[in-house]
């Protein structure tokens, strides 16, 4: 199979899967206990004015046809009022989907910064003690509630120790850049304006790190494993009985090709993290659609958790699409399989 | 040399009673040298045990209110402290182990056999059946599992219940995914190729022949779950769409102490240090099993 025709495939795939996804959030939004007619214009409202909200949004209609109409809507990135805001769901979506990919990158950044190398170190000194070290930090990431780290966190840099500053993008006297792409440190750089870099970057730092730690615990037994793997295989033993040098072998052929697996784990834990950040921007106050979701989903505001459920699958879909292919591109013999 | 060389003749192929103890007893010996294997299981253990005899171990009623004792740091009266309202912690602490045990063998027994069985039935059927299946499960797959499960539980009414169906909802395809991959090797092999020619029905043979020979990969994802599990779940109660105060459940305590994090430490951080432990006990006992059960580890 050519790479071209796996593409054609996956991606006829993901379109299937995400209609699934629509039929869902459908469902969910129909079967609410909650009136969203009702919700919007209120208990008191005259039967008269009800009975012409419904007609307004088609919710006289049989289901079928409300299905055919809801997902013309979605694919005209129409996803309904926020029942809170009164607002475009889609437009609070690009208000606030960019804070979330920011703090995603950021963490995805330390994770890997941190993972790969950790994992490296763990699999040249396989049962030592820097190994040891690896694998009590990995599973505290993975095993320690991130709602804690986040709130210790916080008490000792910044409440304690005064290093680091507090919840939010920015502090309070720092006036934001100017919106370009939303995310705050991006537009910062673009418009030259260094304090406000500076501070979103400080602001950036602990929600990066709580929210990347269980990512870097994952990224580093992944390339232990992997590299312990690789280590033993033929091209690792050919490369050293030429005589290369160890740290030559370790790099050139070994860690190549212990990343491939790596990669994957990567893609996924970056889906993994905009769902993490559902907590972390809620104790960090982090105006991203995981905040967004936690509050809409306390008001019962459900087109407006839908939406962003909507948007945080096809997301992941995409990230695991590209996975898909750059692995199908690394290792030739998925795409026979 | 014949290809069933390093095996034994069947006739001489153990009986299951004693191949399953031989298992055991391999698995016993394995988990011996693995110190920190031990320590998980026991620590496992422990919190069962906290769980089973919460009524006779905690000293004070979990949710009955003093404020007379609001805010009592630890003491010989109170080894946890007592939080905002003067519940006993250390009391709390130990109800929660109930509460957050059942929560995780519920979420994962109910995830584990739906997900099993939907797997199972996709790789043994195959043709449209397995593909139907499996790209229903490639739509739950897609979703982001908290925000989905938050949705459902705040559309239900957010309590416990609620929370934990939300979380088997979008929990059970990673068991079909390992179901399935389990059955497709399976199905070929010779043994069952043996059931079936004797026309052994098809529940039979999944029940005799393919779930005992597909439970360790499903055995050891479900130890590593109950950990996840008991993460998302506090995770869940502990923004408003899981347990609800009073209720004495890890996550709602951590929440309730979170205002006192500076000046009363302890209401927050003895249950986050349970919820730490018993995820960590879990991972180091799924971590071990996973050595002692893959073939390919064994070396």
């Amino acid at each position: 199979m050519s790479i071209a025709h796996y593409a054609l495939r996956r991606i006829a795939l993901m379109i299937f899967v995400l209609f699934g996804v629509t039929l869902i959030t459908f469902g969910v939004t129909h079967v609410v206990p909650v009136d969203p007619v009702l919700a919007l214009v209120g208990d008191h409202a005259p039967e008269s004015l009800v009975q012409q909200v419904r007609k307004e949004f088609g919710l006289d209609k049989p289901l079928p046809v409300q299905y055919v109409v809801y997902i013309d809507n979605v694919l005209h990135g129409n996803l309904g009022i926020s029942i809170a805001d009164q607002q475009p769901v889609s437009s609070d979506l690009a208000q606030y989907l960019p804070a979330t990919i920011e703090l995603a990158t950021a963490a995805i950044v330390v994770a890997i910064v941190v993972g790969l190398p950790a994992g490296i170190l763990s699999a040249l000194y396989r049962n030592r003690w820097p190994d040891q070290i690896v694998r009590i930090l990995s599973l505290g990431g993975v095993s320690l509630p991130v709602f804690f780290t986040a709130l210790v966190f916080l008490a000792i840099f910044y409440v304690k120790l005064g290093w680091l500053p507090g919840p939010g993008q920015l502090g309070t006297y720092t006036p934001a850049p100017p919106r370009i792409t939303g995310m705050v440190v991006v537009d910062s750089l673009f418009s030259g304006d260094w304090a406000a870099l500076v501070d979103g970057l400080r602001h950036l730092f602990l929600p990066a790190v709580v929210l990347g730690w269980s990512s870097a615990a994952i990224i580093a037994r992944m390339t232990r494993g992997s590299l312990l793997e690789v280590l033993g295989a033929d091209s690792v033993r050919t490369a050293r009985a030429k005589g290369l040098h160890e740290r030559r072998v370790v790099m050139r052929h070994a860690v190549r090709n212990a990343l491939i697996p790596t990669v994957t784990v990567m893609g996924l834990a970056y889906g993994g993290l905009l769902q993490g950040a559902v907590l972390t921007e809620t104790i960090f106050s982090w105006p991203g659609i995981g905040r967004y979701a936690t509050i809409s989903a306390i008001n019962v505001d459900v087109p407006a958790v839908m939406g962003v459920t909507l948007v945080a699958a096809l997301i992941y879909s995409v990230v695991n699409l590209i996975v898909d292919l750059v692995y199908a591109y690394l290792d030739p013999r998925i795409r026979f399989s | 040399m014949g290809l069933r060389s390093g095996l034994p003749p069947i006739a001489e192929m153990e009986s299951e009673p004693a191949l399953e103890r031989r298992v055991a007893k391999s698995l016993w010996r394995g988990l011996r040298k693995n110190p920190l294997g031990i320590i998980g299981l026991a620590t496992v253990i422990f919190f069962i045990l906290v769980a089973l005899l919460a009524p006779q171990l905690a000293p004070y009623n979990p949710t009955l209110v003093h404020l007379s004792d609001r805010l009592l740091p630890p003491s010989r009266a109170h080894p946890f402290g007592t939080d905002g309202v003067g519940l006993d912690v250390f009391s709390r602490v130990i109800w929660g182990a109930r509460i957050d045990l059942t929560s995780a063998v519920l979420v994962v027994v109910v995830a584990g056999s739906v997900g099993t069985a939907v797997g199972m039935s996709a790789g043994w059927f195959g043709g449209w059946w397995d593909e139907v299946l499996m790209r229903v499960t490639d739509v739950f797959l897609a979703f982001p599992g908290l925000i989905l499960a938050m949705a459902i539980s705040a559309v239900l009414k957010p309590d416990l219940n609620n929370a934990l169906l939300a979380i088997s909802v979008t929990w059970w395809p990673t068991y079909a995914r390992l179901g399935r991959g389990a059955t497709l090797t399976l199905r070929s092999l010779e043994f069952v190729e043996a059931a079936r020619s004797e026309g052994a029905t098809t529940s039979t043979i999944m029940r005799r022949h393919l779930l005992p020979n597909a439970i360790a990969p499903l055995l050891i994802q479900a130890t590593l779950d109950l950990g996840s599990v008991i993460l998302v779940a506090a995770g869940l109660s502990f923004i408003g769409f899981g347990a609800q105060p009073p209720t004495p459940e890890w996550g709602v305590m951590v929440s309730d102490g979170q205002t006192y994090l500076m000046t009363q430490w302890w209401i927050a951080t003895f249950p986050a240090m349970a919820i730490f432990l018993l995820v960590i006990a879990f991972n180091l006992v799924g971590d071990t099993l996973r050595d002692l059960l893959d073939p390919r580890l064994r070396r």
